[in-house]
């Protein structure tokens, strides 16, 4: 059975209630592949390793069938705020 | 509630203790660090010998008994997984982030130099 972008997406949103979360599905035929954002207030006071572990537990009802899934940000609200503003152009 | 078989036995999990304790950098990845069979454990690889450390690395790919025990030894889903001065670091996202940080290179100093 060939886990879907949608179930990706269900998942997180019912374990991390995330205010930003952007999947993007990578596999290109392969097996299936998901690249990852998540920011989630349940991050907050948590180490890089604990919050991705929270995103794992999130899908581990899917990870068996999960070829490879990349968790490119994992970041609380707070963090995530400033960081959008960065990628804006720079006004001097 | 669901009630899984273990695939990590006490044995494995003796063995497992024994071989992250003994060095300092080991990578468990999927082929070697001179062929990589994936490009997550590519880059991992490639990170390590960029930071110029002396790492050991074990192929999951000849050994499935490792590869089930190891997940939940991590418990950690995929691989590669890094373990450094005995302790499981994290996947290939995590140490591309500590990388690109500089935290990476400032534990392995720290380890190194213990």
């Amino acid at each position: 059975m060939v886990v879907t972008k949608e179930e990706v997406v269900a998942a997180i949103t019912s374990s991390l209630s995330p205010s930003h979360l952007q999947v993007i599905d990578t596999s290109g035929g392969c097996g299936a592949s998901f690249d990852v954002e998540v920011v989630s207030e349940k991050f907050e006071g948590k180490r890089l390793l604990e919050r991705h572990r929270l995103v794992n537990a999130a899908l581990a009802e899917q990870m068996p069938q999960i070829h490879a899934l990349s968790i490119k940000k994992a970041l609380t609200p707070s963090q995530w705020k400033p960081q959008s503003e960065n990628e804006e152009p720079a006004k001097i | 509630l669901v009630c899984f078989s273990s695939a990590l036995s006490p044995e494995l999990k003796l063995t497992l203790d024994k071989v992250v304790s003994s060095h300092k950098v080991v990578l468990f990845m999927k082929g070697s660090k001179d062929f990589p069979q994936c490009g997550f454990s590519r880059t991992v690889v490639q990170i390590l010998k960029t930071l110029n450390v002396p790492f050991e690395t074990m192929d999951i790919l000849e050994n499935e008994v490792l590869r089930q025990g190891l997940k939940e030894y991590s418990s950690w889903p995929t691989f590669p997984q890094l373990y450094i001065d005995g302790e499981f670091f994290g996947g290939c996202d995590i140490t591309v982030e500590a990388y690109q940080s500089g935290e990476l290179q400032e534990l392995l100093e720290k380890t190194m130099c213990s």
